[in-house]
């Protein structure tokens, strides 16, 4: 492999001129472009044969047992569960509603023409996950009570991911904020928090959440084990976020700390209306690279027995009928529940890039 | 008088100043040691309530539950002290035995990221963003559940030349067992060793004074070499290798390793390498245009370019976040939980919570082992950090 080597290449004009000169600018290139080219040339097309072309769409389950393509009638009988999980059939629309909710709020939010995006975040954060709780669990007038044992599938991964954001963007804010405090005893707390929140892994985390969490708590505490994962997801990623805010605080110069108290605000006031707003445009694209280690993270609740968008598609390929069917189904349930989550992630993290950009442009 | 006035009213200021300061942080210390005071009252409580036992006793008692790998002596009639001797062995081996094989694989990506080639480049770039954007477990299920375990039994086992097989139970290697010549090769390597060295220092000296002379590296590599291999003739191999043989429905000999440890292993490499690849990427790209087209200048050969000016240079850049990158990879071994390979948090955080229903303790201990692990090595880094930042000021 012969990096950096830029042979001088021929004024072709265009980007696509170069990429394929640089595809064959000496003859180890040019061998090299062949293998590659000939190892996608194979690959490529069977994929698409695999899951489109050979693919079973419609029929009973038999239909997958000799499939040499991807199994879409496993996602289909399995889809009011991977959405909904055993969330009462009566009361989907109450999810329906939710997942409506969040494609405004994601538009919204991603959108480049919408103005106020700040105002529209503050009270998403502050507004949305009261309200999701009392829609979700219901047990107030009119809505019938669903106890979180009942929730599962996308609407779970939903869920807990936006709670878990919610949560821990004040948290890390605040511990952020603590960390760059003059006072001793507040700093070395919030020094400890964030260092212990960020050395011990998510699982045994979980775990602690799972089996000391209620031993902490009075006798006859009831916390479900949701609520109990929440707790653990909002602490352990308001770590995280809160090292992204110090980054943030720390990029903004003394003189505007100085020019702040030269025109006589006070020190929260300084805060709230010079430094923070700098230092969230700056946060911003490391947030959202928080924001998709959380849709990532989500998935571990399966190990606590949690049933997320990706155990549901595991709960229905351990179902002996579809155990029975083959390989075409398990295929088909790995390469769907991937392509979901890598669509999402890969989605947020290009718009992480975007604003970065835009923020290295803006100086 | 006025400037007496001024200077009290300003202490009298820095007074009020330090008071609230002061009662500020009572007022949080206070109110951190209710929290605790109320957790350790509730805990006290519950565990009564509960029957549960309190202490560190139970690490002496003898465990009672199997473990599926071991690297030290282990069986049921073991202690928990033991048993957690094997989780953190476990934890340990699995975690360097991906951080070689992310390196490997992260720094070839990175530099096929900065390929000549636009092919390989794209081809690079497709692997990181597909591996980055897909959860580390749904990744470790699929090469566990989807490509380990349907593979055939033994007797069918996939093998590369007769002596590695790979088959639903794992994986074979021959194992590496010291024969009569060990003792005098690991001799030779040691004098070798020194002869090298000594060699590599006389001719560096000659270089330096003539301008020309054998290249030090080389002509050091000779007797670290040549010694060793003389001792073989003389004494015999130093290693024997005990090659595995199918018998009856399984393998006999060789060196067996579980397939979730293969699966953890191949995931969080594969994982882990999305991420050297970028920061590796970036350490290329904070090396100075001018250098590279200065060496080329010079007619240096671009393995030269690379080998002697963009890599020294761009490892300043790469080692403090591969350091940090290796310790998202060792909290990430925390997943084995979900496959079963017998880690710390399976061990301990699953089993020995179970069996011994004394969370407390036991969640200390994990914790515990992971915050000291963790901290160790990122006080490391810093170090290392800080000795980087002085060398360049």
């Amino acid at each position: 492999m012969s990096v950096l080597a830029a042979p001088s290449a021929p004024r072709l004009g265009t980007r696509v001129g170069a990429f394929l000169w640089s595809c064959v600018s000496s003859p180890a290139n040019a061998a090299m472009t062949l293998a590659l080219a000939l190892l996608a040339g194979y690959w490529l097309p069977s994929l698409v044969d695999w899951a489109l072309v050979r693919a079973r769409w419609i029929g009973p389950r038999t239909v997958c047992e000799d499939a040499a393509g991807a199994c879409w009638i496993f996602i289909r009988a399995r889809w009011s569960q991977i959405l909904y999980g055993a969330y009462p059939e009566a009361e989907r629309w109450r999810v329906d509603v939710l997942f409506g909710l969040v494609l405004i709020a994601g538009a919204l939010l991603l959108s480049r023409r919408v103005q106020y995006k700040g105002l529209i975040g503050l009270l998403l954060i502050v507004v949305a996950p009261p309200a999701t709780a009392v829609l979700l669990l219901g047990g107030v007038d009119g809505l019938a009570y669903v106890p979180t044992t009942q929730w599962g599938g996308l609407m779970l991964t939903v869920a807990l991911g936006g709670v878990s954001l919610a949560g821990s963007l004040p948290t890390g804010l605040v511990l952020a904020l603590c960390r760059r405090s003059d006072l001793p005893v507040i700093r070395g707390f919030a020094v400890v928090m964030i260092e212990v929140l960020r050395g011990i892994p998510l699982v045994p985390l979980l775990f602690l959440a799972m089996s000391v969490l209620p031993l902490l708590l009075p006798p006859g505490t009831d916390l479900s084990p949701l609520m109990r994962v929440a707790v653990a997801f909002i602490l352990f990623n308001g770590a995280a976020m809160a090292e992204v805010f110090r980054g943030g605080l720390q990029a903004i110069p003394k003189g505007q700390f100085e020019a702040a108290r030269s025109l006589g605000l006070s020190a929260p006031r300084t805060m709230a209306l010079v430094i923070l707003p700098q230092a969230i445009a700056i946060v911003t694209p490391g947030l959202l690279n928080v924001a998709v280690a959380i849709v990532k993270e989500t998935t571990v609740v399966l190990i606590i027995g949690l049933y997320d968008f990706f155990n549901e598609i595991l709960a229905g390929l351990a179902d002996p009928q579809w155990l029975a069917s083959g390989r075409a189904a398990l295929d088909t349930g790995y390469f769907f529940a991937g392509l979901v989550y890598w669509a999402v992630c890969f989605g947020l993290s290009r718009v992480s890039a975007r604003l970065e950009l835009a923020t290295e442009r803006r100086g | 008088m006025r400037q007496a006035e001024a200077h009290s009213s300003a202490s009298r200021f820095w007074a009020g100043r330090r008071l609230a300061a002061g009662g500020a942080q009572a007022a949080v210390l206070a109110a951190a040691a209710l929290v605790v005071w109320f957790a350790a009252s509730n805990a006290a409580a519950n565990l009564g309530r509960l029957g549960i036992n309190t202490g560190f006793g139970f690490l002496g008692r003898p465990a009672g539950f199997a473990i599926s790998q071991h690297l030290v002596d282990y069986s049921e009639s073991s202690t928990y002290l033991r048993a957690l001797e094997v989780a953190v062995l476990n934890t340990v081996v699995l975690a360097l035995v991906a951080i070689v094989g992310a390196t490997v694989i992260g720094f070839a990506l990175g530099f096929a990221r900065r390929s000549s080639n636009g092919l390989m480049r794209a081809v690079a770039a497709g692997y990181v963003e597909l591996l980055r954007n897909v959860p580390l477990l749904l990744q470790l299920f699929f090469w566990y559940f989807a490509i380990l375990r349907p593979l055939p039994p033994p007797r069918q086992s996939l093998s590369l030349l007769g002596a590695i097989f790979l088959n639903g139970r794992g994986l074979v290697l021959p194992r590496p067992e010291a024969a009569e010549g060990f003792g005098l090769v690991i001799a030779a390597l040691g004098i070798g060793a020194v002869l090298a060295a000594a060699m590599a220092c006389w001719l560096r000296r000659r270089r330096a004074r003539l301008g020309r002379a054998p290249s030090p590296w080389v002509a050091a590599a000779l007797p670290l070499i040549a010694m060793p291999a003389l001792a073989a003739v003389i004494a015999g191999p130093p290693v024997a290798w005990d090659l595995p043989r199918l018998r009856g429905f399984n393998f006999e000999g060789g060196l067996v390793v579980l397939p979730e440890f293969v699966a953890m292993a191949v995931a969080l490499s594969l994982y882990s390498a999305a991420y050297i690849a970028e920061i590796v990427r970036a350490g290329i790209d904070a090396v100075s245009r001018g250098q590279v087209e200065a060496a080329r200048a010079l007619g240096l050969r671009p393995a030269t370019i690379n080998a002697k000016i963009v890599v020294p240079q761009a490892l300043r850049v790469i080692v403090p976040p591969l350091g940090n990158e290796y310790l998202r990879l060792f909290r990430n071994t925390t997943l084995a939980a979900a496959i079963g390979y017998p880690d710390l948090t399976l061990i301990f955080a699953g089993t020995a919570v179970n069996q011994t229903a004394q969370a407390v303790e036991v969640m200390l201990i994990v914790c515990g082992c992971y915050l000291a692990i963790n901290l160790a090595v990122s006080a490391g880094i810093n170090g290392y950090n800080r000795r980087i930042g002085r060398s360049y000021r």
